[in-house]
């Protein structure tokens, strides 16, 4: 074995290859045979419904990891990953509001609300959106060089804690604001929809949502296996170590800023990755991603599945968001009595989230075993 | 084209006068009647000006009838209001049926036209009722003719009202500068000088125009003297613009300061991140706007004075909230912030759904008292009001009060020693966990206290406390954590900031330009304004 498998076949047990392997055939082959070949009115037929709800979800899984990377990890709560998760969306929106060509409403070979503002010519940050590959950069690069600026200074500082989280709200809360307005150029209040093609084949048929489930499905095991290796590394044990007592790291003479500044960098980039998976899917982008309760949610994902466990953050995102799109149809009321409950529970009882319940309970029969031998008479 | 709706809305009331007035057509003397339905426009116009110089208003619906060319002369001399297959003589008052044969249409031309308009809203200036004066006032704003001077100038003396008698002072000014005699264009144009309006700068600049190659005013003199004024207006317009934003920064800041105060006991002083704090508010807000129907449905007599009643409703709803979620949620997770930010915003949602349920998703109608609307004015375009006066005053009270409450009493002494050395507190005696549950109860209070004041000044609805939440922070976060003082000056001065923006820059862009600088300011003084010096900074 040459030393790179050496290094991936480290990352998981014997068990853990095959659960993962399961999950590859299930989503590359079962999901898509059950969705194309099986015919509509067979039982055994995945509607579309479900190909974008669980393509969505993927997406959320993603951005969980990252979350779980800066949060889980290293101790650093951020409240305003929506915002890079927006920033990504909207990059590669710009380039399917290219894609849809002349066949907007206006019949212009400009998008509809340029149009509509009377805008004559591309604003300076449409430059070159029509290219695929510039469009794909952006993804990476606009989160990326945020949140690197943003980190730099924060980090340089020692903005920890609590004062940090609040930071970020902040400047997604600033961004919002800055998104809604029309002069930014991205389609304010309304923001991207519509969209027709993406590399110049129609978005909607059930092959390219099929092939863009796939492709959202092989980015999450690439992201899990890419954290796994991160976590597992040396690098990653200094993360855990800021995590637990970074002024001690500190003293051992390491200078902590620059890993935070690549974890929290690396967090914002798959969040933008995620961002981009996600626009073609469910078809819309607009401000109301960066709004806080957007961010915020995405901790409480990370915290039901098990904060510090990597299937932890994929389990969480699958369980809120699965309960969200249940709950929002069947009792829209009470979503917000139940995600509000899952927010005080959580933290209230399950520290280490889903994952971490069965050990929990393990400790809990363990004590009361111990207990219960030391003294007899007790029940 | 506005001009012409406020004549509409002149029209408008002139008939509903005429609907109400059963029995004579008109009391109008039957001369003035005769000449205005017979004689030739000179001697209408005359008669007019009599009619505007004995300020008669029940003429008023006879010049309405003659205006919509509903006057109809019989036999070359009997005046008679035709509608329909109904006559009236003007004269007498009585019904005349059938109709007589030989009917002939006055004919009105639209010079005769306009001035019987202008007499109308003229007339309209010495009616008793308020509206129609404030109504016929606005009509005459731009088109008083010099005819009217002398009714305007009898309108002025008998006006009570100071608003309209401000406009009056510009229609006299207005109708004088369109005066044959320079003299009194002249004596106008100083007059204005002195007035405060801001409608004056648009009169002045008419005098100053040119129209092709003539000026609209042919004496020089008088230009000159119209550019003199015209600058004294201008510089003392500049002036109230200023103090009007330093007033809104000032009123913004105490609304940051009401929100931000409870916030700073909770999060400076006792370390909590309660992300709940907009919902507590919220609850303030609710409070207020149940007291308020209470008291209309079960005195509406003491309506007015429904929120003295409100104000302790307020503090002690949202205060008990806070201290059942400070016994039930909070307490478990002291020393945690980051579980306790993520529990307090699940306890936020709750709260607003829990609204959402029992009030609805929609806003609710909280009503102003009759002595909180209006305002002082004290420049002509600085009015200042009330309600935002009363909310600045409110503000420093609570202030002071939670100022004597944690500085002179037992529970506020306690709460300082418990939060500058838990351990030692205990040791003396302190019960500890129930001071926790006083003190948080006393920051939610302060929310609830906040909530009633911003119910009377913005919408009341179950998305109230989200969009004060992170201004709240912020004020905290530039105060200085665990300083009253800190969040006073950042909270006032946030305000003017951002209101000195805003006229700059528009209100989006000011309050993204605050964040952003709070981001910056957090990187520069991570301790905010007013950090805490030596051993204290770091615990």
């Amino acid at each position: 074995m040459g030393p790179i498998t050496a290094t991936i076949s480290r990352l998981y047990g014997t068990r853990g290859w095959i659960a993962l392997g399961v999950c590859a055939v299930a989503l590359f082959v079962v999901f898509p045979v059950l969705n194309l070949v099986v015919p509509a009115g067979s039982p055994f037929h995945v509607s579309a419904y479900w190909v974008t709800l669980i393509g969505k979800i993927m997406c959320y899984a993603i951005v969980a990891l990252a979350m779980d990377l800066i949060w889980g990890y290293t101790g650093i709560l951020s409240l305003g990953h929506g915002l890079f998760f927006a920033l990504g969306g909207y990059a590669f929106g710009m380039y399917l509001m290219r894609q849809i060509g002349a066949d907007g409403q206006y019949r212009v070979n400009m998008p509809d609300f340029m149009v509509f503002l009377d805008w004559k010519e591309f604003p300076w940050q449409w430059w070159a959106s029509d290219q695929f590959w510039w469009c794909a950069a952006l993804v990476v690069l606009v989160p990326g060089l945020v949140a690197f600026v943003f980190g730099y200074f924060a980090f340089r500082s020692r903005v920890k804690g609590v004062y940090f989280s609040i930071i970020t709200q902040a400047l997604t809360f600033a961004a919002m604001l800055l998104f809604f307005r029309n002069d930014t150029g991205f389609g304010g209040n309304n923001g991207f929809t519509d969209f027709k093609r993406i590399l110049g084949i129609p978005v909607t048929t059930p092959e390219t949502r099929m092939a863009l489930f796939a492709v959202t499905g092989l980015t999450l095991i690439t992201v899990l296996l890419l954290a796994r290796y991160i976590v597992t590394s040396k690098f990653g044990r200094i993360l855990t170590a800021i995590r637990d007592a970074e002024s001690r790291v500190m003293f051992s003479g390491y200078d902590t800023l620059w890993y935070k500044l690549f974890i929290w960098t690396l967090s914002a980039v798959l969040c933008g990755i995620a961002g981009a998976l996600y626009v073609p899917q469910v078809g819309i982008i607009n401000p109301s991603e960066m709004s806080p309760a957007n961010s915020i949610e995405i901790a409480i994902w990370v915290a039901v599945g098990g904060r510090g466990t990597l299937v932890g953050a994929i389990l969480g995102a699958f369980v809120v968001n699965g309960a969200k799109s249940w709950f929002t149809v069947a009792f829209p009321e009470y979503w917000l009595f139940f995600l509000g409950a899952i927010f005080i529970a959580v933290t209230l009882f399950m520290p280490n989230g889903l994952v971490g319940l069965a050990g929990q309970l393990r400790d809990r029969m363990r004590v009361r075993k111990a207990s219960s031998a030391l003294l007899p008479g007790a029940p | 084209m506005t001009v012409r709706s406020h004549w509409l809305l002149v029209l408008h009331l002139a008939l509903l006068a005429l609907a109400f007035q059963a029995g004579p057509a008109s009391s109008a003397s039957p001369d003035a009647i005769r000449t205005l339905a017979l004689k030739d426009s000179e001697d209408r116009i005359a008669a007019l000006g009599k009619l505007l110089a004995e300020a008669d208003g029940s003429a008023i619906p006879f010049l309405q009838a003659l205006h919509d060319g509903e006057v109809q002369i019989a036999g070359g001399r009997q005046v008679l209001i035709v509608r329909g297959d109904t006559g009236i003589d003007a004269v007498t008052g009585a019904a005349v049926a059938p109709l007589p044969p030989d009917l002939e249409a006055v004919v009105v031309n639209n010079r005769i036209r306009r001035e019987i308009a202008s007499a109308i809203a003229a007339l309209m200036l010495v009616s008793p009722d308020l509206a129609t004066r404030r109504m016929a006032a606005k009509a005459l704003e731009t088109s008083a003719e010099e005819s009217a001077l002398p009714l305007i100038g009898k309108a002025l003396d008998k006006e009570t009202d100071p608003e309209i008698k401000a406009m009056l002072v510009l229609i006299w000014a207005s109708a004088q500068l369109r005066s044959q005699d320079a003299a009194m264009r002249l004596a106008a144009v100083k007059e204005l000088a002195l007035s405060n309006n801001a409608n004056t700068k648009t009169l002045l600049l008419g005098v100053l125009e040119k129209k092709g190659q003539d000026w609209a005013e042919p004496d020089a003199g008088i230009r000159s003297a119209a550019e003199l004024s015209l600058r004294e207006v201008e510089s003392r317009l500049s002036t109230g613009e200023r103090i009007g934003q330093i007033f809104t920064g000032v009123s913004l800041g105490s609304i940051l300061l009401l929100a931000a105060l409870g916030l700073a006991i909770t999060y400076g002083l006792m370390g909590v991140i309660n992300m709940a704090h907009g919902e507590f508010i919220m609850i303030g807000a609710y409070a207020t706007y149940v007291i308020q129907n209470l008291v209309r449905s079960h005195a509406p007599e003491w309506f007015n004075w429904y929120l003295p009643a409100a104000v302790p409703v307020a503090f002690a709803s949202a205060a008990l909230v806070g201290m059942l979620l400070e016994r039930t949620v909070i307490r478990f997770l002291y020393g945690r912030p980051l579980e306790t930010l993520l529990a307090t915003w699940g306890i936020s949602l709750f709260l607003i759904q829990t609204v959402r349920t029992i009030f609805g998703a929609q806003n609710v109608q909280v009503e102003n008292p009759v002595w909180m609307s209006g305002g002082v004015q004290i420049l002509s375009n600085v009015v200042l009001p009330h309600s935002r006066i009363v909310i600045i005053g409110f503000a420093l009270v609570v202030v002071l009060l939670v100022w004597v409450a944690l500085m002179r009493t037992r529970l506020g002494l306690f709460v300082r020693g418990v939060t500058q050395n838990r351990e030692i507190a205990a040791c003396m005696g302190v019960n500890t966990a129930r001071i926790d549950t006083w003190a948080f109860g006393l920051g939610s209070g302060i929310a609830g206290l906040a909530g009633c004041a911003l119910s009377q000044i913005g919408n009341v609805g179950p998305d109230l406390g989200q969009s004060v939440i992170v201004d709240s922070f912020m004020v905290v976060v530039l105060g200085g954590v665990g300083q009253l003082a800190g969040t006073i000056y950042a909270a006032l001065g946030l305000g003017v900031v951002n209101k000195f923006l805003e006229a700059w820059s528009g209100a989006v862009l000011a309050k993204i330009a605050v964040l952003v600088f709070i981001i910056i300011f957090i990187q520069k003084r991570p301790q905010g304004l007013f950090a805490l010096k030596g051993r204290a900074a770091d615990a």
